[in-house]
């Protein structure tokens, strides 16, 4: 780092429950993160058309009136279960928008089904974390940001795209390097699952495994999901 | 600095979380809480909890007003209901309580009436013997804030 100016991460964060909500601004905003929280799916996407830029809604004005800085969002984390539009959905839509597909998107679910948690990180989320999130869980997030941070300069600035190079090569390298979480390893269940990365692999493990310090039985098929 | 009253008071509130650990009401999500809870979020642990016991006792009072209906139960609701007051609860580590919800969310998959009145009961004789004890912490925590804002020695009373 030390390239261009210290500035925050912004996160928007998706959550109908309010306590929830609570708790992960808190969280973020110990780890340094600027936050926004939306209760739904489509609040979630209203900000991010509003804000991010002007494709989505070409009729609004491209700075908002009350706000005469440009926010940018640089991760979305969002819950899964949630009324009208699920974080499924939401990833969804995000991931076919032109302008937003390049932003991270992180899901949460209280709920441990492994089918859940692939569909998610096939359709593109970049982690996905088991209910109630922990401070250790956002340690995962920096190289995602990270990453989006350098890209998002590469236009605008004149940086040696060497250094840049070598920047991206040791995020990947700190992503396969990443040391195997400190949960119990898995049975060979997760090894069926066909996985581009070892990052991705890892939210699996921690989705999978049983975590011992909880008492948590596994709900898979039954249907809770709203 | 803190006096004896200060000193005193510290125990007394890890002593009350000891004791709710060894009876499984509470788990290491509550110390989540408390480690959130800094000099610019003083009253991060009691906001908390204010929502959690007003958000509980709205589902609490939907759960009762669901199985109070003579004629049909609404299943799908009291899912609905539960799951919610499934995550908040896990979310501040109020551990017994939720496996009291995941019985009574068994009883719901299965339609089984006498099952769910039974874990009404359950559930809510657990959420007033929690909120008692959580009422008790957070005064505990009130007043370890006073004792730490005073600013001469703290007078025994």
């Amino acid at each position: 780092m030390g390239m261009a100016a210290e500035s925050q991460f912004h996160v928007l964060a998706v959550d109908d429950s309010l306590i929830d909500r609570k708790l992960i601004e808190r969280l973020l905003k110990t780890s340094s993160y600027q936050v926004t929280t939306v209760d739904s799916g489509s609040k979630a996407l209203e900000f991010l058309g509003l804000r991010q830029n002007d494709q989505i809604d070409p009729n609004t004005p491209p700075v908002s009136p009350g706000n005469h800085q440009e926010v940018e969002v640089n991760l979305i984390i969002t819950d899964y279960c949630m009324p009208g539009m699920t974080g499924y959905d939401l990833l969804k839509k995000i991931k076919e928008s032109s302008s937003l597909r390049n932003i991270p998107v992180v899901i949460m679910s209280s709920e441990n089904v492994p089918s859940r948690i692939n569909r998610c990180l096939e359709e593109g989320a970049e982690e996905f974390f088991l209910k109630p999130v922990r401070l250790a869980d956002l340690n995962r997030l920096r190289p995602h940001l990270m990453k989006t941070k350098l890209k998002d300069q590469k236009p605008e600035t004149q940086e040696n795209p060497e250094l840049e190079k070598q920047e991206l090569d040791q995020i990947d390298e700190h992503l396969t390097l990443e040391p195997p979480s400190s949960q119990p390893q898995l049975d060979q269940q997760q090894s069926q699952q066909a996985v581009a990365s070892n990052n991705k692999r890892k939210a699996i493990e921690q989705g999978l495994s049983s975590e011992t310090d909880r008492t948590r039985p596994r709900y898979s098929g039954i249907a809770t999901v709203v | 600095m803190l006096g004896l009253g200060g000193d005193r008071l510290w125990a007394d509130m890890n002593r009350l979380l000891a004791f709710l650990f060894h009876q499984g009401v509470l788990d290491e999500q509550f110390l989540q809480l408390q480690q959130l809870q800094d000099h610019s979020s003083p009253n991060f642990v009691s906001d908390v909890l204010s929502i959690y016991f007003h958000e509980s006792e709205r589902l609490l009072s939907n759960l009762r007003s669901l199985l109070m209906d003579r004629e049909f139960w609404d299943y799908k609701k009291m899912g609905i209901h539960l799951n919610q007051l499934m995550g908040s609860s896990s979310s501040i580590g109020a551990k017994r309580l939720r496996n009291v919800c995941l019985a009574f969310r068994a009883s719901v998959d299965h339609n089984n009436r006498p099952g769910c009145l039974r874990a009404l009961e359950m559930l809510e004789h657990e959420y007033c013997y929690l909120k008692n004890k959580l009422h008790e912490y957070i005064q505990i925590e009130q007043q370890r804030a006073l004792a730490a804002g005073v600013r001469y020695p703290a007078q025994n009373n």
